[in-house]
């Protein structure tokens, strides 16, 4: 049974092939006129988001409810985080409420690996920094594969802002797992210096290759990377790597995390036609993520993790230490 | 050293180190020998078991290794501002149980230390609480803002043993140049942090593989040798001399060496994190292996040993950096950077280079006191007539080093849980004992 999900680099493909198995089983429930099963009544679910978040934060709170869970929500504006708590105490006061899992976003990379040592409760990475978002990397295989079928042998182009992309990182890992081939492409000031090695992927600085792919995964664009000199203009970029109608053949497909910057990293008519699996990954999201919290939390209570470093709250002003 | 800087000196008592295996790589003993200590100075290196002085302790060394003690030119001690981190008193405990007999505290503190009144104030700390001779340097620029200079005579004349603004490089070229002329007239070393910051903005480790994988922001190596190469080139220009400190990448010890060969007055130093750990340690996301400059790849591990090796690199400094575990207990982009070192520095690196044969022993223990010369100190000796600085050190002791057992007030360690062989037992500065290990017998005197 898995303990947390932090890296895809935990998963084996027997895991990832379990929880999607699972996730299709829960793909069932989404069209009943009551769509709760009570896998998961007494369970408490803590959601930390330390940024702003609207797909995975809402459909990791979806996902919690239609499994019956007790839901925390925690969103750092407006929260004692804001106020300058460490993360270290915000873990230690929300395990006074002896949650079983604990859902964290945080800008920072290892945030979730530093939690899962504090805490007894499951921990799932809802994106870390640049580093990790597995949660996203399933729900894309899993968008994936109700379309594709399996992806052994299959071409997959990532394409963007790699430099500071966890949906990349967390994609590649994945994708690769599940016998994909993945190039990633973009401008070199946005590809990571030695990612060819460190992750087994390709690496194309123009889209000359795209015939070659089966999917293709655009990445957000954030305007302010021209204001970092990354590119010279969101204008030469979408120049070089939009991905447009001109650039792709009928049988390929797009994909896309979102938020999709329209006209800037994807055309509208791309967006929105049949190649697209954007909607389809967030409808994956809720299911996989569904999967993911049954995974963690179903069955036996869980034992004390070993080596924990069990967090107290902590200690008022003038109690006995 | 123990006449010219600060510390709290107490009683010399008169010792017999009796038939330890005296290692002075300077005249290249390697030889079992009875240590007399007498007032303060080694008085003579008997054969073993001839040794005999009235009134002296009498420590049985025998199997033990006894040397020149080490001095390290780069520490933090965390005053004033932090002396929840470090102060003097345990900063000093800290080299002490190391096997130092001297250390150099950087001026990077909060506030920083850019006055004669802040550094005759550390001084008069260091007088009174530390065990071991401590130096202070004091910043190179006024607030260590890279814009203008520090009354660098008036801080010489005060008892600043150098000038640096150590954590920050000095960015501009122009300043850089000035600081550089200016020493004509002080004559203090330049001790010299080089990090673009341009290029390493954002960075948080090594630039690489492993920074790719990880999506942490890298610092990569070429903005710590393109500020060396920048560096040497102005001092040779000002004809000059500087010290550059913390070298961890390949491209950097190149640099150097050029340097050196047009005859450039350059000493450099690499610490015991940087010649033992690479960024591979970062998979573990623990902040307790993020420091500055950030650890690199083995290739440029290699680069560093086989600079200190040739004399590229002169000595080994640790770049001791308490800090509290409450910030290091962060992300690793947002946790500080740095790490202690002056408790495990000589016993990592015999565990990791000297036992599987990678450096010679008494090549090693040069290294470990060599930065006291590019600070106009006398380097530690064990002949006949020198101060009384020498460390025992037990090859065989095997210890891990842990959570608890630290003198200095912090233990963001990178080696924690480190499984390690050879401790430091006694250490003897100036002719007094800055530290015995509790479990080290007493002698009887004899």
């Amino acid at each position: 049974m898995m303990r947390d999900l932090l890296s895809i680099r935990d998963l084996e493909r027997s895991d990832v092939e379990r929880i999607l198995e699972r996730a299709a089983s829960f793909a069932e429930v989404g069209r009943r006129e009551i769509k709760k099963v009570p896998a998961l009544r007494g369970r408490t679910i803590v959601s930390l988001f330390y940024e702003a978040s609207t797909r995975t934060s809402s459909s990791f709170e979806l996902a919690a409810k239609r499994l019956s869970a007790d839901l925390v929500s925690v969103k750092a504006s407006g929260s004692s985080v804001e106020k300058g708590e460490s993360l270290k105490d915000t873990i230690a006061t929300l395990s006074a409420y002896g949650p079983e899992a604990i859902v964290i976003r945080s800008p920072e990379a290892g945030a979730a690996n530093l939690v899962a040592r504090w805490t007894d409760a499951a921990v799932v990475n809802a994106g870390d920094g640049k580093h990790e978002h597995p949660s996203q990397a399933l729900l894309d295989v899993y968008a994936l594969r109700e379309r594709l079928g399996e992806l052994d042998g299959r071409s997959i182009w990532i394409v963007g802002d790699v430099l500071h992309s966890r949906v990349a990182r967390s994609g590649i890992l994945a994708f690769r797992m599940m016998g994909a081939e993945v190039t990633v492409c973009g401008p070199p000031t946005l590809i990571p210096r030695g990612i060819e090695s460190a992750l087994g992927c390709r690496v194309a600085d123009s889209l000359d290759g795209l015939g070659d792919a089966d999917v293709v995964y655009a990445l957000r664009m954030q305007r302010e990377r021209m204001r970092e000199s990354f590119v010279p203009s969101i204008r030469e970029y979408a120049r070089a790597f939009q991905i447009n109608e001109r650039r792709l053949s009928p049988r390929q497909l797009v994909m896309h995390p979102g938020p999709v910057n329209r006209g800037i990293e994807l055309s509208g008519e791309v967006i929105d036609g049949d190649r697209s699996l954007i909607v389809g990954q967030v409808e994956a999201g809720l299911v996989v993520r569904m999967a993911i919290l049954y995974e963690l939390l179903a069955g036996e209570p869980r034992d004390a993790r070993d080596g924990a470093a069990s967090l107290e709250p902590p200690t008022q002003i003038g109690e006995p230490a | 050293m123990a006449e010219t800087l600060d510390w709290r000196r107490g009683e010399a008592g008169d010792l017999i180190l009796a038939g330890a295996r005296v290692v002075d790589p300077a005249s290249g003993l390697d030889e079992a020998r009875d240590v007399v200590i007498r007032a303060g100075r080694i008085a003579e290196l008997a054969s073993t078991g001839s040794a005999s002085l009235d009134g002296a302790e009498r420590i049985d060394a025998e199997g033990l290794l006894a040397m020149p003690a080490f001095f390290d030119p780069h520490v933090h001690l965390r005053t004033p501002g932090r002396e929840d981190e470090e102060d003097p008193e345990t900063g000093a405990r800290a080299a002490a149980a190391g096997g130092y007999c001297g250390i150099l505290a950087m001026a990077n503190t909060d506030p920083v230390v850019d006055t004669a009144a802040d550094v005759v104030a550390l001084r008069e700390r260091a007088a009174a609480e530390a065990c071991v001779p401590t130096g202070f340097l004091a910043t190179a620029t006024r607030g260590m803002a890279g814009e203008e200079l520090t009354e660098a005579l008036e801080l010489r004349d005060a008892g600043a043993i150098g000038i640096s603004d150590d954590g920050l490089p000095i960015a501009s070229s122009r300043v850089m140049r000035r600081v550089l002329a200016y020493q004509g007239l002080h004559g203090l070393q330049l001790a010299l942090h080089e990090q673009d910051p341009e290029l390493s903005a954002g960075g948080s480790m090594h630039e690489g593989e492993v920074s790719a994988e990880l999506g942490i922001g890298g610092w990569p190596s070429v903005a710590e040798s393109i500020m060396i190469a920048r560096d040497c080139e102005l001092a040779a220009y000002e004809s000059a001399r500087i010290h550059v400190q913390h070298l961890s990448a390949a491209s950097s010890v190149e640099a150097v060496e050029a340097a050196k060969a047009r005859g450039v007055r350059i000493t450099c130093e690499a610490t015991p994190h940087h010649l033992v750990l690479t960024d591979e340690a970062l998979r573990s996301l623990d902040a307790d292996f993020k420091m500055n400059p950030p650890l690199r790849t083995e290739f440029d591990r290699q680069a560093l040993i086989a600079g200190l090796r040739s004399g590229a690199i002169d000595c080994v400094a640790t770049d001791h950096a308490p800090h509290a575990a409450d910030e290091k207990a962060e992300p690793i982009e947002s946790a500080p950077f740095g790490v202690t070192g002056l408790e495990t520095a000589f016993a990592v690196l015999h565990t990791e280079l000297v036992l599987p044969g990678v450096l010679p022993l008494d090549l090693l223990v040069e290294r470990m006191s060599a930065g006291a010369r590019a600070f106009d100190f006398a380097q530690p000796r064990i002949e006949p007539g020198a101060p009384a600085d020498v460390v025992l050190f037990d090859p065989a002791v095997e210890w891990e080093v842990g959570a608890d057992g630290w003198e200095s007030r912090s233990r963001n360690s990178c080696f924690k849980g480190r499984a390690l062989t050879g401790r430091v037992q006694l250490t003897v500065a100036g002719g007094r004992v800055a530290f015995r290990r509790r479990s080290f017998a007493l002698g009887v005197a004899s």
